[in-house]
């Protein structure tokens, strides 16, 4: 067995990025998949406070071989595994060499030992975050119809494009307020990126177009609100909900 | 004042050519004698001085920003549909105020024109260079590999930094300028007033660093242009100067 990488990213933060990610990883295990959410926002985690988990060992303690790697791995409540960062790591948040290989040391080690590994990113486009996205097979960039995301999007796709040799992307618009929504921007994307990252990459002798795929939309729902403050899976506090029943939606879509 | 007896305003001995001749002289623009040429071709001339009059910098002698902003726009079309790089320069000369001060208007004259005369000597025959206002210059280059634009630009810098410049029998200043300069993105249609936003920018950070210097807009990946944006929302495609 060797678990299918995908990190979860979006630029912009507070776009549900760790909300998708989690309640993927449920949807996915309630599809019978192995799954690990690993908290790669070092320095910056909230994976635990969506979840509201207070984990005694984390990664960092991994990192400093205070703990081993089977200790940090957690049972979270929608039936899947964490290993999670633990807030305050904040001398994660720049990529030292030794941070870069520990990553990828434990990325390693898990791999084997799940069907899914969702890497919970941090915001932006630091270089902890392309790293992490480096080490995934592929990429699920979250984006909502709010313009900065969009913008914010649009920036990291053109860099994991230029800098990764990515040519397929894809995406989840979350907050959406009709149906249709997340392919029209989808679309406004794709056309972007085929007006101004296409003709850079042919530049450099790249002639595979880059595509985005849209792996499905997300409601506006209050029931997400909902379940935040209760710091409680949506999946798990109310599955039936729109909301949740698009979350099941891209976790068939992935497995199917 | 008696307009139904009036020639046909196409006559053209109707017309008040007056201020018109006045300015082509003055101008020392020549005209073709109206004794032995046809009085069509003759008021063609004249509009045709006048066009060139209204599309040059009195004192410097090159194009003027009405001309500046209409090659601009061709060339943002031809941009669009060619593909090819093309560089807008954002040229100004360094402390010129100073120069105004220290030693008056007319040798700030002086000055403006020389550095006029150096900027033409740099450049290619398709090129384009504008007073674009004051002491600023604008620059067009089409067809300008990204590769070479620092070179180019550091060769216009140079050239006015080892000019000397007689501003008054045996009284010589030196001018330098500060130089930023932007790529119009290949294939898409820019708008001519963000393209120039953009070499301006640049241009504040050459003056920022400390003057006499180039600096050009580096492609960096991370960064999403305004003509992206403009894309991506639907707006401000066509907006141009007007």
């Amino acid at each position: 067995m060797n678990g299918k990488i995908l990190a979860v990213t979006s630029g912009k933060g507070g776009v549900g990025k760790t909300f998708v990610a989690a309640n993927l990883a449920a949807a996915l295990a309630a599809r019978g998949e192995n799954v690990l959410v690993l908290d790669a926002d070092l320095g910056l985690a909230n994976l635990d406070v969506v979840l509201n988990l207070h984990p005694k060992i984390t990664l960092h303690d991994v990192f400093t071989e205070k703990a081993t790697l089977e200790q940090a791995i957690l049972p979270a409540p929608g039936g899947f595994s964490v290993l999670l960062a633990g807030s305050g790591l904040v001398e994660y948040s720049r990529l030292t060499p030794q941070v870069r290989e520990q990553l990828v040391d434990i990325i390693e080690k898990v791999r084997p030992r799940f069907d899914r590994i969702l890497l919970d990113t941090g915001a932006g486009i630091s270089d902890v975050v392309l790293h992490a996205v480096s080490l995934a097979d592929d990429v699920l960039v979250i984006v909502t119809p709010e313009p900065t995301s969009m913008t914010d999007a649009y920036a990291t796709i053109k860099v994991l494009a230029m800098l990764q040799g990515r040519r397929h992307i894809r995406l989840v618009v979350n907050q959406v307020s009709s149906p249709g929504e997340g392919r029209t921007i989808r679309n406004q994307l794709q056309l972007v990126v085929d007006r101004f990252v296409r003709p850079q990459l042919m530049s450099q002798g790249v002639t595979e177009a880059l595509t985005l795929e849209l792996l499905g939309e997300i409601a506006i729902d209050v029931a997400v609100r909902e379940a935040v403050q209760k710091r409680k899976l949506l999946l798990v506090n109310m599955p039936g909900c729109p909301a949740a029943v698009a979350v099941s939606a891209i976790a068939t879509k992935m497995t199917g | 004042m008696h307009p139904q007896s009036d020639p046909a305003p196409t006559e053209s001995n109707a017309l008040s050519l007056d201020g018109a001749l006045q300015l082509l002289e003055q101008s020392g623009h020549p005209l073709p004698d109206l004794a032995t040429t046809h009085k069509a071709l003759w008021l063609q001339a004249v509009i045709d001085g006048l066009c060139e009059l209204s599309s040059r910098d009195p004192l410097t002698g090159l194009p003027n920003r009405r001309h500046f902003e209409l090659t601009l726009a061709s060339e943002v079309d031809r941009v669009a549909r060619a593909g090819e790089p093309a560089l807008v320069l954002m040229i100004d000369i360094d402390h010129f105020k100073k120069v105004n001060d220290a030693h008056g208007h007319p040798a700030g004259d002086v000055v403006l024109k020389a550095v006029a005369q150096v900027l033409q000597e740099c450049i290619r025959p398709m090129d384009t260079v504008a007073r674009f206002g004051g002491e600023e210059f604008s620059m067009i280059l089409p067809n300008c590999a990204p590769s070479f634009a620092q070179a180019v630009a550091e060769r216009i810098r140079i050239r006015v930094q080892s000019m000397t410049i007689a501003i008054a029998p045996g009284s010589d200043v030196r001018a330098t300028v500060s130089i930023g300069g932007a790529f119009a993105p290949q294939w898409v249609r820019s708008s001519p007033l963000l393209w120039v936003e953009r070499a301006d920018q640049q241009l504040y950070r050459a003056k920022q660093q400390g003057r006499n210097r180039a600096c050009l807009e580096q492609p960096a990946v991370s960064l999403v242009s305004p003509e992206e944006k403009g894309l991506l929302f639907g707006t401000s495609q066509f907006s141009d100067f007007a």
